[in-house]
């Protein structure tokens, strides 16, 4: 495979490693986020922050993975990274340091499934509003739920 | 009892006690569809501009959760609805390939075209809109004009102007009726036609020249930085096109050009646009010369509904058509990342199937969502008066910023 010599670099940092239609596909811890973006963006030209967003399983334990796709202009090629998470405290560390655009997209992901941005200190709604309650993208969030009326806002 | 506002804001308290906040939209003519910008003003300069938006969501990954893979596909036109044959096919390209379907060279040859077809409204569109914005109403009307060619021409095809919902997972619903091609021709060549008067009416214009030259500036780093892809990446300079880099459908077969900017600005955006329809009307027409005899289905009893008079006649056809709009496809578990060049940019599709007929999740890379998160920095230190034409050169869709 193309990527096999950046895969060897970055061994340690990352648990196991599989291929998903050409596209490589990291499984991490959320302590070696970080360090392994950073190195991903100085070292392989992944310059482009494409979307974060996750993935719940309820029967599963950790029961989050949060999902990561970069793009690489000088390799021509995708990275995806998944961290997974547990439900009492879904956190991982916030991209904003790196990437301009993980600021919108870590506040979706936060919306849609509650995952905590350590260090991205705007998580403002932004596709729900102020007084939203619960996490719409979550398993256990009921199609038909009825949000509490919110009354006339000043 | 007090109740907060839809969204705070960070600019309850302005840095300097002198300036003013100033609030447009989220239902302003200008916002193209709904987006709320708060911007903090020191005369007539944006110090510090905070956009929200979310006023269109709907829950399409929600939604999509809870239907068959072919229910899906209406939901797609909804995303960028000036384009949506892209969405579709990109939706379609994601499903077909965790099935491990290839599409037949007819169909392969027949969505680029309509790919591109559709590109040339969108551009259409998001220049006549910002356009009109400044003043330029012929210009609007021209485009807009060419661009009712377009959907009233697709419209024969698909049966829809806008939400066509014209794909099938393996295929395409239909296909092209009599006349359609040399239809294409005619529409193409009155497109040319108007383009010209367009590239007349704007491009040496003072007064438009003026507005738009300067404003926005941006470099291909910040651009990468805050996720910018499409036409206001290229506006940068940067040849970054998915078309050209990672060719899906048949655009390796296809001879074309990867129109890019000088420095980033609302002129370049434009600029970049309008050659990127004269590609799309050179791709158009060599596609349907290359076009392909054969079926536009693959087939494939798994996805493909079978003809009606066999439904009618035989038994077997009778339980596939059964099964398949009763329960839907059943799609091997896995997942895949899909991106097309959407004509605002990177469109992917995440998507997950853990082995049933519903897709287990479903997830949108908007660019325009993207593009929302970055615009902020295009917009501060710029007058009040640039925001608007600032905004339209991002060709923001609301459908698919906020899904």
């Amino acid at each position: 495979m193309a990527y096999d010599a950046m895969l060897s670099d970055l061994r340690g940092l990352y648990e196991r490693s599989w291929d998903s239609f050409g596209m490589p596909v990291l499984e991490l811890r959320a302590d070696d986020l970080l360090t392994l973006v950073t190195r991903l963006r100085g070292e392989f030209g992944f310059s482009l922050f494409l979307d974060v967003t996750a993935i719940d399983y309820p029967e599963r334990s950790p029961r989050f993975d949060v999902v990561y796709h970069f793009y690489s202009r000088s390799r021509n090629g995708r990275i995806r990274l998944k961290v997974q998470v547990p439900e009492e405290r879904p956190a991982v560390p916030s991209l904003t340091e790196l990437y301009g655009s993980a600021r919108f997209m870590e506040r979706e992901a936060h919306d849609m499934y509650g995952i905590e941005f350590t260090g991205n200190d705007d998580l403002r709604p932004i596709l729900l509003y102020e007084g939203f309650v619960g996490h719409p993208l979550r398993k256990d969030y009921p199609m038909d739920m009825e949000q509490p009326i919110v009354t006339y806002r000043k | 009892m007090e109740h907060p506002p839809p969204v705070r804001s960070f600019l309850e308290r302005t840095a300097d006690p002198d300036n003013v906040v100033l609030n447009i939209g989220p239902s302003h003519p200008a916002t193209h569809g709904t987006i709320q910008i708060v911007a903090e003003l020191d005369g007539e300069v944006v110090k510090r501009a905070d956009v929200h938006c979310g006023y269109l969501h709907r829950g399409f990954e929600k939604e999509a959760e809870h239907h068959t893979y072919h229910k899906v596909i209406p939901y797609t036109d909804r995303l960028n609805y000036c384009s949506a044959l892209n969405n579709n096919f990109a939706y379609a390209d994601a499903v077909e390939r965790l099935l491990g379907i290839a599409i037949t060279p007819r169909c392969r040859v027949l969505r680029t075209l309509l790919c591109e077809y559709n590109r040339i409204a969108d551009h259409m569109t998001c220049i006549a809109a910002s356009v009109m914005e400044m003043g330029a109403m012929t210009a609007f009307l021209y485009m807009m004009t060419v661009r009712d060619y377009i959907f009233e021409h697709l419209n024969h095809l698909t049966g829809a102007r806008l939400t066509y919902s014209y794909v099938r997972i393996g295929g395409l619903a239909r296909d092209l009726p009599d006349g359609w091609l040399e239809r294409l021709e005619e529409v193409l060549r009155f497109t040319e036609r108007y383009l010209e008067r367009i590239h007349g009416l704007l491009d040496r214009n003072r007064i438009f020249i003026d507005r738009t030259r300067n404003v926005a500036v941006m470099t291909a780093e910040h651009a990468l930085n805050w996720g910018f892809t499409g036409p206001t990446l290229r506006s940068t300079g940067l040849a970054m096109d998915l078309r050209k880099d990672a060719p899906y459908l048949a655009y390796a077969d296809l001879d074309f050009e990867v129109p890019v900017g000088i420095k980033g600005d609302n002129y370049d955006r434009y600029y970049v646009r309008m050659r990127e329809i004269d590609e799309s009307i050179a791709m158009v027409r060599q596609c349907a010369r290359m076009l392909p005899g054969g079926a536009v289905s693959v087939d494939d009893p798994r996805v493909t509904l079978p003809e009606k008079e066999r439904v009618y006649g035989e038994l077997e056809a009778l339980v596939t058509h059964f099964k398949l709009i009763m329960e839907g496809i059943r799609v091997p578990a896995g997942e895949t990342y899909v991106a097309h060049e959407g004509p605002n940019g990177e469109l992917g599709f995440y998507l997950v199937s853990d082995g049933g007929v519903t897709p287990y999740k479903l997830h949108v890379r908007s660019p325009s969502f993207v593009h929302m998160g970055g615009m902020h920095t295009l917009l501060e230190g710029y007058q009040v008066a640039d925001i608007v034409p600032t905004f339209g050169s991002m060709n923001m869709v609301g459908g698919e910023c906020d899904r």
